[in-house]
């Protein structure tokens, strides 16, 4: 699986001759079905190095592999036809339907009509689209999310191995962003493609990248990584500048709950008695338990004090847990979880909603101690 | 002389002359045509093969500019000595004054497109002649269509002036009444080329108004 899809080899890149190149001896493999990232300050040549892979931009310098071809002297456009390109613009052509803009390279590598058809209706099937509702449509009627989905369903139709992405998700409000990136990974996961992907968000970058290569000017790579080794071992001072001071937090996105030790904590079985409750808290040497109902399904934190304070029946006692986590989630997710509730834990139950344990602070300290580099 | 009498002596020297009027209609309609369709040809294609060039861009512009500001009587006039008389000067004249509107609005529209569609285009793997026939110019085709539009009401009116070299055309009617005024019938005469001209500029540009309509992707209306 993990053999070399697109090779770049010595590229240079110069507008004016004589003048300081904008891309000096570039050297970058991205791996068949790896998301790779390339993040770095405006101006680092990014956005550079991605249109020198489909040859936007021709290199004055160097050789470009595709899947082992050389493809630096063939036809740009046939190259391109094979690449997937999405940009932050997304660049929907607003005088074709949806329809016809998805169709765009299928019609191009001269498919047939039924193909094409329902190739479309596949597509945006995949990106959350109903057909129905929206082959017919211009690009003017469509807001900024749905546009993009149609960008990425147009940069797929022809099912290309490779995928170029121009800070695809930039111009989106967060909470749409948000969504289209989980959308992405998702469908990532399905379809395995190479992505190259550009930004200058380092979150978004340690988010969707199996390896980030952070860009200094003139597209020098500073650091090619796992977002995992970048955050615990930057390699120099502008690798750290940029990851910024919370690169321990931003590394909490990458770990997931089941990664740590939960924290067992003394469990209540409603129905219970008021007297065994305290009982039980106290010999547990605890401060809190938690009643679960018949189902394991956690319900309230109790602590001695509530319970001594009311005659309430017991499940009206304590306060309600209003937060659960999985297993699945990331330790970021744990850790407003616990910002959140009244006691500073989380409590992670399984897929339906069963008591599996509690994610405290220290947990999660420890974790972060012992992956965190020594300074 | 009083309005009612006028237009009904005026109705007569029309209903006389059906013949005439249908002769001058057509052949002004015929200026028209021809020369709009010549001169969006050829300034579209001027226009497509120097947009990337700031020189020549400009140039294209100057030159077409100064033709506008040639007095109408002295372009139709000066082509005589190479063309003769008759409907070639009429022609030459009326095309290089259609000129400027059709090539600034093609430049113009050209120019106008988001960078972005363009560059997503090539990224698609359009070529670039795929690229402007199948992006630019139905993107810019509402602009240059406005420019087909001024040029053609341009032609409408000054193919008059075709008289005054053979050319034809309704002009013939204001002509042939100028040069008997006031003689019975001299004001009738210009009347009839004033309204004939005004209904044709209408028709024409109702018929451009509705190509518009039907030319035009949904998208971009």
């Amino acid at each position: 699986m993990s053999d070399v899809l697109i090779k770049l080899e010595n590229i240079e890149k110069s507008y004016t001759p004589g003048e300081p190149a904008a891309v000096r001896n570039l050297n970058l493999e991205v791996m068949r079905g790896e998301v790779l990232v390339l993040v770095g300050p405006s101006g680092c040549g990014k956005s550079t190095t991605l249109r020198l892979i489909n040859r936007l931009i021709e290199p004055t310098k160097g050789k470009i592999y595709l899947n082992g071809e050389d493809v630096t002297d063939i036809n740009g456009s046939q190259l391109r036809r094979r690449i997937g390109y999405v940009i932050q613009q997304v660049g929907l052509f607003p005088h074709k339907t949806i329809a016809e803009n998805i169709a765009t390279v299928p019609k191009l590598l001269g498919w047939k009509k039924e193909e094409i058809d329902k190739r479309v209706d596949e597509l945006l099937e995949v990106v959350s689209m109903d057909p129905e509702v929206f082959k017919d449509r211009y690009p003017k009627e469509l807001s900024g999310g749905q546009a993009q989905r149609v960008g990425v369903a147009r940069a797929l139709a022809a099912n290309p191995d490779v995928l170029l992405m121009d800070e695809p998700f930039g111009a989106i409000d967060p909470i749409t962003r948000d969504r289209l990136q989980n959308e992405f990974l998702r469908l990532q996961q399905d379809l395995k493609k190479t992505i190259v992907f550009v930004t200058h968000d380092i979150d978004e970058a340690i988010k969707m990248g199996d390896r980030i290569a952070i860009l200094r000017e003139g597209s020098e790579i500073a650091q090619l990584d796992t977002p995992e080794n970048i955050l615990t071992e930057p390699a120099d001072d502008f690798v750290e500048s940029f990851l910024g001071s919370g690169a321990i937090l931003k590394g909490l996105t990458l770990k997931k709950v089941r990664d740590i030790q939960l924290q067992p904590i003394t469990t209540l079985k409603a129905p219970v008695l008021r007297d065994k409750a305290i009982q039980s808290i106290n010999e547990n040497n605890d401060s809190f338990a938690i009643l679960l109902d018949h189902n394991d399904h956690p319900l309230r934190w109790l602590d001695e004090r509530a319970l001594n304070r009311t005659n309430q029946p017991i499940e009206k006692s304590g306060r309600p847990i209003a937060v659960f986590i999985q297993p699945e989630d990331t330790l970021q997710d744990a850790l407003s979880a616990m910002l959140q509730s009244s006691v500073g834990m989380s409590v992670v139950v399984d897929r339906r909603g069963k008591y599996l344990g509690c994610c405290t602070i220290e947990s999660l300290a420890k974790l972060l101690v012992h992956e965190s580099p020594v300074k | 002389m009083n309005n009612e009498s006028f237009f009904s002596s005026w109705f007569d020297y029309a209903a006389s002359r059906t013949d005439l009027i249908q002769e001058g209609v057509l052949t002004h309609l015929l200026y028209v045509v021809l020369v709009v369709t010549s001169a969006t040809i050829f300034a579209v294609t001027v226009a497509v093969l120097t947009r990337r060039n700031r020189f020549f861009k400009e140039l294209s512009l100057a030159i077409t500019s100064v033709f506008l500001t040639i007095p109408s009587l002295a372009l139709f006039t000066i082509f005589i000595p190479i063309v003769g008389l008759g409907f070639t000067p009429s022609f030459i004249a009326l095309f290089l004054y259609s000129l400027l509107p059709i090539l600034r609005n093609t430049i113009t529209g050209l120019e106008s497109i988001d960078p972005n569609i363009l560059d997503s285009a090539r990224g698609m793997g359009y070529t670039r002649n795929q690229i402007l026939f199948k992006i630019e110019f139905p993107l810019a085709w509402p602009v240059i269509l406005a420019g087909i539009r001024v040029a053609a009401m341009l032609t409408v009116g000054i193919a008059a002036i075709a008289t005054l070299v053979a050319g034809g055309g309704i002009g013939d009617f204001i002509k042939s009444g100028l040069a008997r005024l006031p003689l019975p019938n001299s004001l009738e005469a210009i009347w009839t080329g004033v309204l004939l001209s005004i209904i044709l500029a209408f028709a024409i540009d109702s018929f451009l108004r509705i190509l518009k309509r039907i030319s035009t992707s949904k998208g971009i209306l």
